[in-house]
């Protein structure tokens, strides 16, 4: 009896006219949620990523000194020396305009006040986060101007990070919840399928069915219910996150950018419904044989 | 009625005196925790004899049956099938013993989704039979049981009669090594019950060991050679299985 043909005899082995479409829209809603659940953490995984990335190798040398022409020269100094380091990417000072106008919410038109010792600041990029790097640059800055502070980014939006990072990780465990729950109702379907259609197993059996024939009747049915109703939900899904992200990307926002799906991502979503067809497949399998395991 | 099994097959009965097919020790059934429905039952069958069972309703006709084909575990004693201790088989084989036995239901149990072709292609399918060979066969054995007009009918549009033929066709399509028949023709007019039984003994001729269970003498009194078993409040009462009826008359 070969499973998942539309042909076979077997097919009408049970009763169609007692199936109800529960199943299908059961899947339906479970994958609907998965999915919607999926997108959200490699949404998230994905700004984490591209958060590490650019904040990776961003580092700001702060020069604080009281005397503005000393400040001015070891910053144009500084400036120079990590330009010329390796695996620096970009080096410039923060325009003086530009801090006082970062400062004007807290210090209003003092902030313009060119005799106001703001330290220098100079943003470095560099192309990779990596530690020795940050030494080198460190050393470079300190050599010039001991008071330098160096400031890593990474290290300012790390509570952001983790926070991207604990949403993933919530939304692999709402997966792994759905799919059990999914595994859970193709059990108590599988088992309810096989109380309601027991005349006809108890007939096949005395002709000399195996357990698996009659596991595979149901397997094929439960498979093609999840399948359809997972499908139904996937496409529900995938329309409101394609939604979702076509309104992030309005926003203009560069956080926001990052949460944006990959073609990857989207093939992920879409195999969900496959992945739990062959789940439930497995799962229906394993409750039919339990179940007239039991019997003789 | 002899297309089916092929022309020319019914010369002689081969079975009587042959290997016992079938061996009951000192059988008993119990159901739960109720009193014995079969107690120290101990028989033999000879492959390819002839055999009708016969007792009062709730003797334990149908329970010694059950046993018969499987459906029941005794829960004492021993009965061996083709040679094996059947209360010892492993689950997984007892789908290839099954195969081995044809099994007419009292209630018939036929698949009432099902049309009457595909309740009688149904042991060929079970049995993994390629479906361009079921058509032949289910077609033939349709044609003989004389409803080859209504293999497209569902059992609830089929009379008693009717759905009997159908559940005797199915019973019978594999060429059972053993047949086993629980009033078989119960719910069918004279003429057909006497075309079924004619059935049966040819398949019996073919080397086919008949068990029939039945209220009917005057349908054992057809079979001259068949042997009779009477269950009497769940004992047999001729452990030896050679009463005839009518009773005295030697077997032949």
């Amino acid at each position: 009896m070969t499973p998942l043909m539309r042909d076979k005899p077997e097919r009408r082995l049970l009763d169609e006219s007692r199936r109800t479409r529960g199943m299908l829209w059961v899947m339906a809603i479970m994958l609907f949620l998965t999915v919607l659940a999926a997108a959200l953490g490699l949404g998230m995984a994905g700004a984490s990523r591209t958060l590490d990335r650019q904040l990776a190798g961003r580092l700001t040398i702060q020069l604080a000194e009281g005397d503005a022409a000393k400040r001015d020269a070891a910053t144009r100094v500084i400036v120079q020396r990590v330009r010329a380091l390796p695996g620096v990417m970009r080096v410039a000072e923060v325009d003086r305009a530009r801090l006082a106008e970062l400062l004007e919410p807290w210090l209003g038109e003092a902030g313009l006040d060119a005799d106001l010792p703001m330290p220098a600041m100079i943003d470095v990029d560099l192309a990779s986060g990596d530690s020795a790097a940050i030494d080198r640059v460190r050393t470079a800055a300190r050599a010039v101007a001991p008071a330098a502070q160096i400031d890593r980014h990474a290290q300012w939006l790390s509570p952001v990070s983790a926070f991207l990072d604990t949403i993933t990780w919530f939304a692999v465990a709402l997966v792994v919840l759905m799919a059990t729950a999914t595994a859970i109702v193709v059990l108590l379907t599988a088992r309810g399928g096989l109380d309601s259609h027991r005349d006809t197993i108890a007939v096949l059996h005395m002709l000399g069915s195996t357990d698996m024939q009659v596991a595979r009747l149901f397997q094929r049915r439960i498979a093609l219910d999840t399948l359809l109703g997972g499908l139904l939900g996937t496409v529900a899904a995938l329309g409101i996150v394609w939604l979702l992200g076509q309104q992030a990307a309005g926003l203009g926002s560069e956080l926001l950018g990052g949460v944006a799906l990959v073609p990857t991502d989207w093939l992920l979503l879409l195999l969900l419904p496959v992945a739990f067809a062959l789940m439930a497949l497995v799962a229906a399998r394993i409750a039919v044989l339990g179940t007239l395991e039991k019997t003789l | 009625m002899a297309g089916a099994f092929g022309a020319g097959f019914i010369q002689e009965r081969p079975g009587a005196g042959m290997a016992n097919i079938v061996q009951f020790e000192n059988v008993g059934l119990r159901y739960g925790t109720g009193a014995e429905t079969l107690s120290d039952v101990s028989f033999t069958l000879s492959a390819g004899s002839f055999y009708f069972v016969t007792g009062a309703s709730g003797a334990g006709k149908t329970s010694l049956l059950k046993l018969l084909y499987l459906a029941q575990r005794p829960t004492r004693g021993i009965v061996r099938l083709f040679g094996e201790d059947a209360g010892a088989l492993p689950r997984k084989r007892l789908p290839g013993f099954r195969r081995r036995i044809g099994v007419v239901f009292q209630d018939f149990r036929l698949l009432p989704h099902l049309s009457a072709y595909d309740n009688v292609a149904l042991p060929l399918r079970v049995a993994g039979m390629p479906e361009s060979e079921v058509e032949g066969p289910v077609r033939e054995m349709l044609a003989w049981v004389g409803l080859k007009d209504r293999d497209a009918a569902k059992p609830p549009t089929l009379s008693g009669g009717e759905q009997q033929r159908i559940a005797i066709a199915r019973s019978v399509i594999t060429r059972p090594e053993i047949l086993i028949a629980d009033e078989p023709t119960g719910n069918v007019d004279p003429d057909m019950a006497e075309r079924l039984l004619h059935l049966f003994d040819s398949l019996n001729r073919l080397g086919t060991t008949v068990v029939v269970a039945t209220h009917d003498f005057q349908l054992i009194s057809r079979i001259p050679d068949a042997r009779m078993m009477r269950i009497e409040k769940g004992r047999l009462n001729d452990p030896t299985g050679a009463l005839r009826y009518p009773p005295g008359k030697p077997p032949s």
